[in-house]
């Protein structure tokens, strides 16, 4: 069984606004999969849904054959495994970088400090910000705080990880230095489930791309064929809006 | 200013100064714990809890604590509440300064982004570990100013503890004045005894204020 993430007719309504229905998706192990849409189409509040940070009206979601449920009471052993970052990095104000990055595999996990650290400075030194372990975040640039937040994901050993427009919040001289840490995570066989405004990276990245749009999927399929031929009229519309032409 | 006075005084004023402190300190530190607990059940809205401490800080913060603390004092015994004044007074204190600290802990904990208990739940945190590591620590630092101000605040409230017959600073100021007139002694040590307890708390406040900083969201 090498489907991890299964995702069944789940349904999304805001009070009586639906976002998504009858939504379905699987992931296997090892899948990057990378979603797009236009903005307001639900691409967060699937993500968020995939770790029970909203509950779901109808449907069902399993991780590893377990169903995620926020009202459940193990609902945090689940989240465990599941690695998420977010658009606004989220890191603990209060804390320096290492602690930010030990203070969930210690509390959480219950290791030891001393091989919680030990791991944090191998992976910092890997995202190039072993300097800055002993600042504060608000000392940090925003590209930085990413990669410290994608290095607080990964010290957890998630099973599938969640990256939510990572670099929508960044500076654009500071998008590449970010992108290339998702990159190399997604060449190393990580399961992930990427939602971004990046279409160069995410053909990179992508292993299978998928279009939601009017709370739907509409299309989806290998990046090569996603991207130079679209097969409904919505996503070539979409993608168009991402190509300049200069004759115009 | 006659420095042989300053010095016969000396005694009574250092005695009347570890009394304001101690008494001072004790009811600073009731009104911490008063404050964050008044603060937290505000905050994560408790039911009926939260609607007694809303109560509670309205009457306190909107009535002098010298009426508080007549009330404590004079009135409670009436219905067989006996207390020293020493009690009473770091009651009184640790009751107003619980009031104001409960406030400057809820604004703390409201000014953190949702996002930041997200994040703290995404990692695996059930919701004692995301309030104790990341909600109270970081609402903890919001506040510092707002408790420095308040510290130094409830220290100078000290002053009307002598209402209640504690033999304070103000206390013995005006008693030594009453007894012997030397006015301009008596008022000079007070002035340097006040001075002599609260500059420290200042400069030791903008200290913490500083790091704190530190450890705010700040762009
Ligand atoms: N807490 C909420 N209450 C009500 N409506 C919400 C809530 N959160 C999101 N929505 C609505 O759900 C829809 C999907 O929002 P979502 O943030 O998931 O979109 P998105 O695809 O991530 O957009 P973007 O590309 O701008 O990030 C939007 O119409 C939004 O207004
Ligand atoms: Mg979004």
């Amino acid at each position: 069984m090498d489907e991890i993430l299964q995702v069944k007719g789940i349904t999304k309504r805001f009070d009586d606004i639906v976002v998504f229905e009858n939504l379905n998706l699987t992931v296997k192990k090892g899948e990057v999969v990378v979603i797009v849409g236009p903005s307001g189409c639900g691409k967060s509040t699937f993500l968020r849904c995939l770790n029970a940070l909203e509950d779901i009206q109808e449907g069902e979601i399993t991780l590893d054959g377990e169903s995620i449920n926020r009202n459940k009471k193990d609902i945090s052993r689940i989240r465990e495994k599941i690695g998420m970052v977010f658009q606004s990095y989220d890191l603990f104000p209060h804390l320096t970088i290492l602690q930010n990055i030990t203070l969930a595999p210690v509390k959480v996990k219950k290791r030891p400090k001393a091989e919680a650290e030990k791991e944090a400075l191998e992976l910092l030194e890997r995202v190039g910000l072993l300097s800055k372990k002993d600042n504060y975040p608000r000392q940090l640039s925003g590209g930085q705080k990413q990669r410290v937040a994608i290095v607080r994901a990964l010290i957890m050993h998630p099973e599938i990880l969640l990256f939510d427009e990572v670099t929508a919040a960044l500076d654009p001289e500071m998008v590449k230095e970010v992108l290339d840490v998702v990159l190399s995570l997604a060449k190393e066989g990580r399961t992930m489930i990427i939602v971004t405004h990046e279409m160069q990276f995410a053909r990179a990245a992508a292993d299978r791309m998928i279009f939601i749009d009017g709370g739907r999927i509409v299309e989806e399929g290998k990046p090569k064929d996603f991207f130079e031929n679209p097969k409904t009229e919505r996503l070539q519309k979409f993608l168009q809006t991402f190509t300049y032409d200069d004759e115009k | 200013m006659d420095f042989a006075v300053i010095q016969e005084y000396m005694p009574l004023y250092i005695e009347a100064f570890i009394l304001t402190v101690k008494i001072g300190w004790i009811g600073i530190a009731l009104s911490l714990v008063i404050g964050v607990a008044a603060a937290f059940v505000m905050h994560f809205k408790v039911p009926v809890l939260s609607r007694i401490a809303k109560i509670y800080v309205e009457l306190f913060r909107n009535t002098p604590l010298l009426v508080q603390l007549f009330f404590i004092y004079f009135a409670l015994p009436k219905i067989g509440i006996q207390m020293s004044a020493e009690t009473c007074g770091a009651l009184g204190l640790g009751l107003l300064g619980g009031s104001y600290m409960a406030e400057g802990f809820r604004s703390g904990m409201e000014a953190i982004p949702a996002s930041q208990s997200e994040s703290a739940l995404a990692l695996g945190m059930v919701k004692r570990q995301m309030f104790t590591s990341v909600i109270f620590p970081e609402a903890l630092s919001l506040s510092v100013p707002a408790i420095v101000a308040n510290v130094i605040f409830l220290l100078k409230e000290t002053s009307v503890f002598s209402a209640i017959s504690l033999m304070d600073l103000m206390f013995t100021a005006k008693d030594l004045i009453g007894l012997y007139y030397n006015t301009t002694e008596a008022l000079f040590m007070l002035v340097m005894f006040y001075i002599v307890m609260l500059l420290p708390v200042s400069l030791i406040g903008s200290y913490l204020e500083k790091k704190a900083r530190l450890a705010t969201f700040g762009e």
